[in-house]
């Protein structure tokens, strides 16, 4: 669920002042990396193309890109830069795979969350950027978004967010049934137990089954699920990682421990307002959604690290997060990349971040002001210091499936059935691999367990 | 029409009817073209177009990997060994089954009990049974949606209230009856507006004639009203029977709020949108449509065969 809508609210983090930046957009100078190249253009055509200027349509679904957009065409007199709101998530991808399947009306710039960068990448629809410059950007991400945008050989967007991991949770909950703050995924499981018993209206958290958590636990527990080489997929969830993922939120699920809740509604703001639900597990992009949509728990949710499924790990993962891409349909490959270059890199950064995103840039995240950030809504804790330390502590080595859209859109139809039936969740992950397997052999993928 | 003066003239200097005769019919089906041409350019381009194309959709495959290619009826015979196909079709037939014979029968009550002439504000009656009509299928699930709710819905406020333990009319088990509701709801009134309007048309000679013989009003209603608007239950039968077979407001907005219950294959319709929207399936899922819009063909014609037999 948070697919669709946490990047279209990421108000989060908002920063008082400018963080300087220390990174420059590679602009000039030679380029000698390696990856495709978008009709041959280098990075000097990049310079050239915003001298000479154009028109640019970019499709996003974030609100911030509508004030980076403005500052871009006031910096680039010539350039005319036209944001379009096209639908957030799903219904953007539906919209940009019939324009491009039509030939016709394809953006400039388009807003692609990691996770469906692959099935977009792979189809050829987008510009291989390494050669605009984009490869000379190693380091400058943290390193999960920046693996998110790499596809074998080639650089196929520019991180714009990223989405950490992080357990917020509701102190007086806590204090109140006198329990500590699990450090552990088994003390989470023990703390659930011990809340929902004292009171059984109060949750740990609420879970209906959700695709984009449940992948991205089991990528904090270390499992690869999937493996994907080209066209060669493999989708395996008995690993170590998903069977220990599993396991534990077994007992979750069996003894009616997480709030069927489902995430986004009326219900679950509620919920997270009046200490129904205890806690919460996902991204560094959730406090502008905190602030906006649960005022009522204003001063009562703090910030911890994500439990662990080790003791005394430091493990985490990514939820959610975007990527700005260059669709290859686009007769202005080289402007659109100094686009995403100054969105991404450029001075555009700060000004999402005062628009409340959770930048994916390591300058930006490791600088003081940024750092310092007293968020109000969480008792003045500095909870941006936790954002940042989970950004360097993601798991690397995890991907997603080129059709990874679709898998998540059938999730509910086999994994979540654990949650309403007696299907174990083991089995109900078999079951969604079977369905992906399924759809990803239909569509032409060597794919196998 | 200038071309229409000549002929006369032709036809008075030409002797043989052998040359006369095609010169006539070319000239005749030339202006009928002129008069349904307007109409039959529309028709080809709204109703024959998207059906052709939907046909030569489902004859290919595009995939991800491989590209787009010619497949015959691969995806006919897919279709038709595929059980998430079959399960919905199953789900939409029993829905058929028990909704749409509730719904016409309570709809003929109401109509029944309108057209008695026994009942005290009328008209405020007929407007309040229609209304729901009225209110948009997407409205309607939502705000059935909000009241099935446990927690902060009408369903959570009777259990708290009362000390009830209603069960989740959104669960796995019931979500089906509860479409059902939410459907009955919305179309009761249109359903009744179609009886209540063919019972109207009865001429009023034949209840005098039957009060004359000693008719009481059961007997009215068997031997009179039923079979003068058997026409009436026909039509609004087939309505019924295309409108269950093409479910898909209720249950996709429902989807929202119960993902585990409702699949992306629940009825065929949402099959087909899945299908085409999440998974890019364009052509199996003109495949589905197609496949599923032959089987309402051919039910809503036997429902009207047998209804019409029945008449005659």
């Amino acid at each position: 669920m948070n697919r669709k809508i946490a990047p279209a609210v990421l108000r989060g983090s908002a920063l008082a002042f400018a963080a300087t930046l220390a990174l420059t957009a590679c602009g000039g100078g030679g380029n000698d990396a390696g990856g495709g190249s978008a009709d041959g253009a280098n990075a000097d055509d990049v310079a050239a193309a915003l001298e000479e200027g154009g028109e640019l349509t970019v499709w996003a679904w974030d609100l911030t890109v509508q004030d980076v957009a403005a500052e871009f065409e006031e910096l680039h007199p010539n350039v005319d830069v036209e944001v379009v709101n096209a639908g957030t998530g799903n219904d953007q991808y539906t919209a940009l795979q019939n324009a491009i399947a039509a030939g016709s009306g394809v953006p400039d710039v388009a807003q692609i969350e990691y996770f469906a960068l692959p099935q977009f990448a792979l189809a050829d629809s987008l510009t291989d950027i390494g050669a605009l410059g984009a490869s000379d950007l190693e380091g400058t991400f943290s390193p999960g978004p920046w693996n998110a945008v790499q596809q074998g050989e080639g650089i196929y967007g520019l991180p714009m967010d990223a989405g950490p991991m992080v357990m917020y949770y509701n102190t007086e909950v806590f204090e109140k049934f006198g329990v500590e703050i699990p450090a552990t995924w088994d003390e989470y499981v023990a703390a659930a137990k011990t809340i929902h018993e004292a009171d059984p209206d109060v949750y740990i958290t609420n879970d209906t089954g959700d695709a984009g958590l449940t992948t991205s636990l089991i990528w904090q527990a270390g499992g690869k699920p999937y493996t994907v080489d080209g066209t060669d997929v493999s989708i395996d969830f008995t690993d170590e990682g998903s069977t220990q993922f599993a396991e534990t939120w077994q007992q979750l699920i069996e003894d009616d421990l997480v709030a069927p809740i489902n995430s986004w509604t009326d219900e679950w703001y509620q919920g997270l307002g009046d200490g129904t639900i205890a806690t919460l597990n996902t991204g560094a992009w959730m406090p502008g959604n905190f602030e906006s949509g649960v005022q009522a728990g204003a001063g009562k949710w703090r910030v911890a690290p994500l439990p662990q499924w080790e003791e005394g790990g430091t493990a985490t993962a990514e939820n959610g997060g975007s990527s700005l891409a260059v669709p290859s349909a686009t007769e202005n490959a080289a402007l659109a990349y100094a686009f995403l270059d100054y969105a991404s890199v450029g001075d555009g950064v700060q000004t999402r971040i005062d628009g409340g995103a959770f930048p994916a840039t390591t300058a930006d995240l490791e600088s003081e002001e940024f750092l310092n950030r007293e968020f109000e809504y969480f008792g003045g804790q500095k909870a941006n210091e936790l954002f940042a330390e989970s950004a360097a502590n993601v798991v690397e080595g995890w991907s997603y499936l080129p059709f990874q859209v679709y898998a998540n859109s059938i999730f509910n139809d086999t994994a979540g059935q654990a949650y309403v039936s007696d299907t174990p969740l083991m089995d109900g992950l078999k079951s969604w691999q079977d369905a992906s397997i399924k759809y990803g052999t239909d569509q032409g993928f060597t794919v196998s367990e | 029409m200038t071309t229409a003066s000549p002929p006369p003239a032709v036809l008075g200097t030409q002797p043989k009817p052998a040359k006369r005769a095609p010169k006539r019919t070319q000239k005749r089906s030339w202006s009928g073209w002129l008069f349904i041409g307007p109409f039959m350019a529309v028709f080809a381009l709204v109703f024959l177009a998207p059906i052709a194309y939907s046909i030569y959709l489902s004859f290919f495959r595009n995939q991800l990997v491989g590209g787009n290619g010619f497949v015959g009826l691969a995806n006919y015979s897919q279709a038709l060994q595929d059980t998430q196909f079959w399960s919905s079709l199953l789900r939409v037939t029993l829905f058929l089954a028990v909704q749409v014979p509730i719904m016409l029968l309570i709809a003929l009550l109401v109509a029944l009990a309108l057209d008695s002439g026994r009942l005290y504000g009328k008209s405020f009656f007929r407007i309040s049974i229609f209304l729901p009509y009225a209110v948009p299928a997407v409205v309607a699930s939502l705000m059935w949606g909000f009241m099935y709710g446990t927690r902060f819905g009408l369903v959570g406020n009777i259990n708290s209230a009362l000390g009830t333990d209603l069960p989740n009319p959104l669960s796995p088990d019931l979500i089906l009856a509860a479409i059902g509701n939410i459907v009955t709801w919305e179309f009761i009134g249109y359903n009744m507006l179609i009886f209540y309007s063919a019972l109207r048309v009865i001429p009023k000679s034949l209840y005098e004639a039957a009060e004359i013989d000693g008719a009481s009003q059961f007997r009215l209603v068997t031997a009179i009203k039923l079979p003068a608007i058997r026409g009436a239950l026909v039509v609004a039968t087939i309505f019924s029977v295309i409108g269950s077979f093409q479910l898909f407001n209720e249950p996709a907005i429902l989807q929202g709020l119960a993902p585990n219950s409702i699949s992306t294959y629940f009825t065929p319709n949402l099959y087909a949108y899945s299908l085409s929207f999440s998974g890019q399936q364009y052509n199996y899922s003109a495949t589905v449509a197609i496949i599923m819009g032959v089987i309402t063909m051919v039910i809503a014609y036997a429902v009207q065969l047998r209804g019409m037999r029945k008449e005659g």
